[in-house]
């Protein structure tokens, strides 16, 4: 940090007001241009990569990265580059950054942001401006990006003076990732860049006094919360994404193993419970184990960590967990009685939520409740795709299946949007936190890809695979281009069916079988891959996964796997949109259903 | 708690930063809330505006727009003063076609609401009266059947009686440390 700091001041660029640089100070002064500021605070910030696309209004910041310690990662298309930024983030816990010219660059992050927004990940996006004389005159490449992002964004800034480069990006990381995180963009016009000052970093606590990150847990709402618990017969907890912001992996352990009450989960907090403990029950909602809904709505305490009962989660309101009363630990106030009314709210940070609930807690015999769980469990077994002998075809399910034994269920796998989604977060048992990156809230197919590239450079020593769709995977497919000029290594699993599969999969249940603009036809993904200097394999048969996966783990470099896919598989079991939570499409026999069944 | 929707009114005071007001706008369209009227002004403070927001609301609906509002990084303060004891007032101005035959009438009416004439032509009248909202109502009903040619109020501001709750808050940027976390 300071090294970078230290060489640019030998030779500061000369004020544009002709003042000379002062000294004396205790801070380092000097004279900066906006762009220089830019780099300055990301890298007091801890920055360590920028993924981004250069143009016109960005160039001057693009002109002055050189000499800073940050590498940066060139897309394809900007919205790589937003992805990228919140894939880093989703698996490090720190902030991404993004970076990106005015007009048609802002735009294509729109689609990150939403995703970064959706899924209260950390991200800061930075964008060029047309120059501040010239804004509001539809000038070349000008967009209203604070007004777009308006909606999508957890805060932004348009900067126009120099002077406000600093403090906008201070409070930038500082609101992306504190309280309930999410993504902040500041628009930085083209002569703010140009700009200079004499600067001197501020390294003071931000100060925002409108800003709330997070309230103080009540006690009074922690002892309640305890007395029901203690007295609960049918109790279930369930984890979300708040469980992994929050960091509170072990302390819902302690709750979990000290009150012996099973874990659900929702997609997205996937791996903030081990999925192999004896306590979990895997995921719920529309594609949940039917284990976990039923004992939803036979609960009669709900303990709620960090999840927003989505409508995906709970299916039909009305119907949604009646016989359960309701504990929501929950650290943003607007979420708590938004779907689902809560008995218990607890409004605060969640490992101090979490930190003060488990002294007051009890083990408690529940046996019957147990059993009943157990009971349901067994009667899913027996229909689950696992259970059935191979039979030649390559199943999806099998696929994951088999790629979490071969990987010893340690990969961090980054999942699209799709059939395959549902089906890794089933099959593949993640026991740790932050090891399943997926879009949930927005549900942006194009994803896992990206989101890969830049989760590779938080976590240089796993082994990554995206499991990705042959839909999801052509929507950002080019940034194959950008994992084989940063010389990245990451496998890529495309569950190939030839269809998209989810809506292929809602056309046979409820549009008669009539497959619309589903069929899909590929370029050959291994030749795909070959073309990019990276190793492409193709597997057919079940036999073959094993070594497919073992060559993967041992190249250097990235391989593509093209797995052959049963083509009209779907996922079960699915709750219909707006349905009870336990009426379920169960998975039929025989397993694969063709497509004149209704 | 209630469950059926009921006029609300809260104040909220914002920085004085471009884009704040749409900030808010955009909330109100973004989450579906009715805004029966809003108005924003200066404050006592420099820099500093205050909004007062009349919405249709229940209980949980008010809480979770108070909850989103305060999620807004320019909102520093905002209160509920539908049930404190408050002091509520709107500005009305109506033209009224009315001749010369009439007008004793309607000045009967404007002596009855405190309202004033401010100017009279030849065809109509305009008045003016600031009273809370179902005063407004009131005038405006009985001025109706004259003809209301233009009318135009501001919708509410609201001051609440005796101490303010904000009293004390430091709403700088640069202000001395105070914990900002309380709830």
């Amino acid at each position: 940090m300071a090294v970078a700091t230290s060489e640019l001041d030998r030779q500061p660029p000369v004020a544009s007001d002709g003042r000379s640089k002062p000294s004396g100070s205790e801070v380092p002064r000097a004279i900066k241009s906006g762009a220089q500021i830019i780099w300055e605070v990301l890298v007091q910030e801890g920055v360590e990569v920028v993924f981004g696309y250069p143009g016109g209004a960005i160039m001057p910041t693009y002109d002055a990265l050189p000499g800073y310690p940050i590498r940066h990662v060139l897309v394809r298309h900007e919205q790589g580059s937003s992805h990228m930024a919140d894939g880093y983030a989703r698996a490090s816990g720190k902030v991404g950054v993004a970076i990106a010219t005015s007009g048609p660059g802002a735009t294509n992050l729109v689609t990150g942001i939403a995703t970064a927004m959706l899924d209260s990940t950390p991200v800061v996006f930075i964008t060029g401006q047309v120059s501040s004389p010239l804004i509001g005159s539809d000038a070349f490449q000008e967009i209203d990006i604070t007004g777009i992002t308006l909606p999508i964004t957890k805060h932004n800034y348009l900067v126009t003076r120099t002077s406000d480069i600093a403090p906008a990006l201070r409070e930038a990381f500082f609101i992306a990732r504190s309280g309930r995180p999410g993504p902040v963009l500041v628009d930085i016009t083209k002569d703010a860049q140009q700009g200079t000052i004499d600067y001197a970093p501020d390294r003071s606590p931000v100060r925002l006094p409108g800003y709330r990150p997070a309230h103080r847990v009540a006690a009074a709402d922690v002892e309640r919360a305890a007395q029901l618990i203690n007295a609960a017969e049918r109790p279930l907890i369930l984890c979300g994404h708040g469980v992994l912001e929050a960091d509170a992996s072990a302390l819902l352990r302690e709750l979990a193993t000290t009150t012996g009450i099973p874990v659900a989960s929702t997609l997205l907090g996937l791996g903030a419970f081990p999925a192999t403990h004896p306590l979990s029950l895997g995921m719920m909602g529309m594609h949940g184990e039917a284990w976990v809904n039923t004992s939803i709505q036979e609960a009669d305490l709900l303990i709620a960590l960090g999840m927003r009962f989505d409508d995906r989660v709970t299916g039909r309101l009305q119907t949604y967990a009646l016989k359960a009363k309701k504990i929501h630990v929950e650290i943003d106030p607007s979420e708590v009685n938004k779907n689902v009314k809560v008995d218990v709210p607890i409004i605060g940070d969640l490992k101090d939520a979490l930190t003060r609930l488990v002294p007051e807690v009890k083990q408690r015999e529940r046996r019957p409740w147990l059993e009943r769980i157990a009971a349901l469990k067994g009667d899913s077994a027996v229909r689950d795709v696992q259970a059935i002998p191979s039979d030649g075809r390559l199943l999806a399910p099998h696929v994951i299946h088999d790629l979490w034994r071969l990987t010893d269920g340690r990969a961090l796998v980054v999942t699209d949007v799709g059939q395959h989604q549902m089906w890794e977060a089933q099959y593949y048992k993640h026991d740790h936190p932050r090891r399943l990156i997926t879009s949930g809230g927005l549900g942006t197919m194009g994803f896992a890809l990206p989101a890969a590239i830049g989760a590779r450079f938080a976590r240089p020593d796993d082994d990554v695979w995206v499991v990705v769709g042959d839909g999801g995977f052509q929507m950002t497919s080019c940034e194959l281009t950008t994992l084989a000029q940063e010389g990245l290594k990451v496998n890529v699993a495309i569950i190939n069916n030839g269809y998209l599969g989810m809506v292929r999969q809602w056309q046979q249940f409820f549009y008669g079988g009539r497959y619309v603009a589903t069929p899909l036809k590929s370029p050959d993904f291994v030749k795909l891959a070959e073309a990019h200097g990276l190793v492409g394999l193709r597997v057919e048969r079940r036999e073959d996964i094993p070594a497919a996966v073992a060559r993967a783990r041992s190249e250097a470099g990235s391989v593509v796997i093209d797995f052959r896919v049963e083509q009209e598989d779907s996922v079960y079991p699915m709750v219909p949109a707006n349905c009870d939570l336990h009426d379920m499409i169960r998975r039929p026999s025989p397993i694969v259903e063709t497509s004149d069944e209704p | 708690m209630s469950r059926d929707p009921s006029q609300r009114s809260f104040i909220a005071y914002l920085e004085d930063r471009p884009g704040v007001l749409a900030r808010v706008v955009a909330l109100f369209r973004r989450r579906a809330y009715n805004i029966e009227s809003l108005l924003v002004g200066r404050s006592e403070r420099p820099g500093v505006s205050r909004l007062t927001i009349v919405v249709r609301a229940d209980d949980d609906t008010a809480r979770r727009l108070e909850a989103n509002l305060y999620k807004l990084v320019n909102v520093l303060y905002v209160e509920e003063v539908s049930r404190a004891p408050s002091v509520d007032r709107e500005w009305l101005v109506v033209k009224v076609a009315t001749g010369p035959d009439r007008r004793t009438e309607l000045l009967q009416l404007c002596e009855a609401f405190s309202a004033r004439i401010v100017d009279v032509s030849p065809t109509s009248l305009i008045l003016e009266m600031t009273g809370p909202t179902d005063k407004v109502d009131g005038l405006l009903e009985l001025v109706r059947p004259f003809g209301v040619v233009e009318m135009v109020r501001t919708g509410m501001i609201a001051m609440t009686r005796g101490e303010s709750a904000h009293q004390g808050l430091h709403f700088s940027r640069t202000a001395p440390a105070e914990d900002e976390r309380a709830a």
